[in-house]
């Protein structure tokens, strides 16, 4: 059966819509189940815990940023609710004078 | 696996015995092509380097490219007042057990005495390639594979190279030498990858490669992240890296290489691609060919692409597995596509069920099967001007 989300990583949380994934549809991630909270398409994230403000995102395994707003378990992860946290080599050389 | 491989003099062993015919300047190319073209053989490839003043990274290359392990014997075409040391690299395949004949455009009389001539040594070094063959049997131990990635797109980071990272993983175990690169393309991964560095001189390397390519990007004016990336899902320049980096797989980082230096023992390793010095121009390759023979050089026997979009491109020398990550790619464009990674979309596959076909594949190719581009008569080969600093020796792996 088509899955809905792909879980890359058994340490990620947050999983990355296989395809189209509608508000209100119930998907089972390994250990739990998550209702989408809005419609959203494929290649976007959605949280499999809840993950509050200041939280890593943790996909493959590794961080691509922190939340700036939670969110519960099922809700859409993106730009709105998360930031970057990556300082460029030259800024972080900067930094350190 | 059930291979046999062609055991060369410095020990490594060929999945191919290919013959290349290389011009040394742009103005014995043609010369070159029109003998490799008469010659149909499927096993005799066009390489060569346009520039009438090889720098030493040209020259770095050429030297690793004909004693690759692939490579049984080599043509040189020479116009005759190119400033390559044709006589250096032919001694530097002689020496290296391969037998070498050199054509001089200029002493040979033209181009149509050239193409005879080299037709002629085409027949000679063939002959004597099947006589010196030595056949030995092939393990996953014995292969260095490369992976890159082009045409990537937003499927590209869920299938196609997560389930690179998983053969990775797979082929490490093995045994097997797995190089990884596109540092420019990995901006923001260096924090995790350093802490799977071996060492902390690897550590240092990975991070001072990232740096480097950061700022040659930066100087050149190439963004990374961009809008589509966020229309498609990404939502940091973090997470567009991670799509990349994750080919890589899981397993610990023992050396950080350049162009045309060799790994000193298995282990996965980063080849390190953008220019020492000053930022130039252009991008660190030219195009994904590029990547392949930088690949090629540092002894590279296959190479792993991924594509979303859909590339079509092979290689001379070295065969290219193609993995798509997008099934609509491998639907329109499957004659050009080995393995689909797309499928893991409707549920007839999973990331590591992909892994796994991905190695399974490398060993058929490696006991002689064609890829899809080798059917197709894909022999793409582009080498340019570039500059390296060598390697520190904190950078290969400590060998007891």
């Amino acid at each position: 059966m088509a899955p809905a989300v792909i879980l890359l990583h058994p340490d990620d949380n947050v999983v990355v819509c296989c395809r189209t994934v509608h508000a209100g549809e119930l998907i089972s991630v390994a250990d739990v189940e998550i209702t989408a909270a809005e419609t959203v398409a494929l290649g976007h994230k959605l949280a499999r815990y809840p993950l509050p403000a200041g939280a890593k995102v943790i996909k493959y395994g590794a961080s691509i940023g922190s939340m700036t707003a939670p969110v519960s378990a099922g809700g859409w992860v993106h730009m709105h609710n998360m930031k970057s946290d990556y300082i460029s080599a030259h800024l972080r050389d900067a930094a350190k004078g | 696996m059930q291979a046999q491989g062609y055991l060369r003099t410095d020990g490594r062993k060929g999945i191919r015995d290919i013959l290349i015919v290389a011009y040394l300047v742009e103005c014995a190319h043609h010369a070159a092509r029109r003998i490799v073209d008469l010659a149909a053989d499927p096993q005799v490839h066009l390489v060569g380097f346009p520039g009438c003043y090889p720098n030493d990274y040209a020259k770095r290359m050429m030297k690793a490219l004909v004693s690759h392990p692939n490579v049984g014997g080599v043509v040189l075409l020479s116009l005759g007042c190119e400033s390559f040391d044709r006589e250096g690299l032919a001694a530097h395949a002689a020496n290296s057990g391969r037998p070498v004949e050199t054509i001089v455009i200029q002493q040979a009389g033209g181009t149509r005495s050239a193409i005879e001539n080299g037709l002629q040594a085409v027949k000679r070094i063939k002959a004597e390639m099947a006589d010196r063959a030595v056949r030995v049997p092939l393990f996953l131990s014995d292969l260095v594979v490369g992976t890159i990635c082009g045409g990537s797109d937003g499927t590209s980071g869920i299938t196609a190279n997560p389930a690179v990272g998983r053969a990775f993983d797979l082929l490490v175990d093995a045994g097997a030498t797995c190089i990884f690169e596109e540092t420019g393309e990995m901006i923001g991964c260096e924090g995790p990858m350093a802490v799977r560095a071996a060492t902390p001189a690897v550590a240092d390397a990975i991070v001072a490669s990232i740096a480097k390519a950061e700022t040659y990007y930066r100087t050149m004016g190439y963004g990374s992240f961009a809008p589509g990336n966020a229309e498609g899902g990404l939502s940091s320049q973090e997470e567009k890296s991670a799509g990349a980096y994750v080919k890589s797989g899981s397993r610990p980082i023992v050396g950080v290489i350049k162009p045309a230096e060799q790994p000193i023992a298995p282990g996965l390793y980063l080849l390190d691609v953008v220019p020492d010095g000053e930022p130039r121009f252009g991008f660190p390759n030219i195009s994904d060919n590029a990547e392949i023979v930088e690949m090629m050089a540092c002894g590279a026997h296959l190479t792993l692409f991924t594509t979303g979009r859909g590339s079509v491109v092979g290689s001379a020398i070295a065969p290219v597995i193609k993995v798509t990550g997008n099934p609509e790619t491998w639907r329109r464009m499957g004659e050009d596509m080995d393995i689909n990674a797309g499928a893991i979309f409707d549920g007839s596959a999973t990331l590591d069920s992909v892994g796994a076909d991905i190695v399974a594949l490398v060993e058929a190719v490696a006991a002689g099967a064609e890829t899809k581009s080798e059917a197709m008569g894909h022999r793409e080969f582009i080498l340019t001007y570039k500059s390296f600093e060598p390697s520190g020796p904190g950078c290969m792996p400590r060998v007891a």
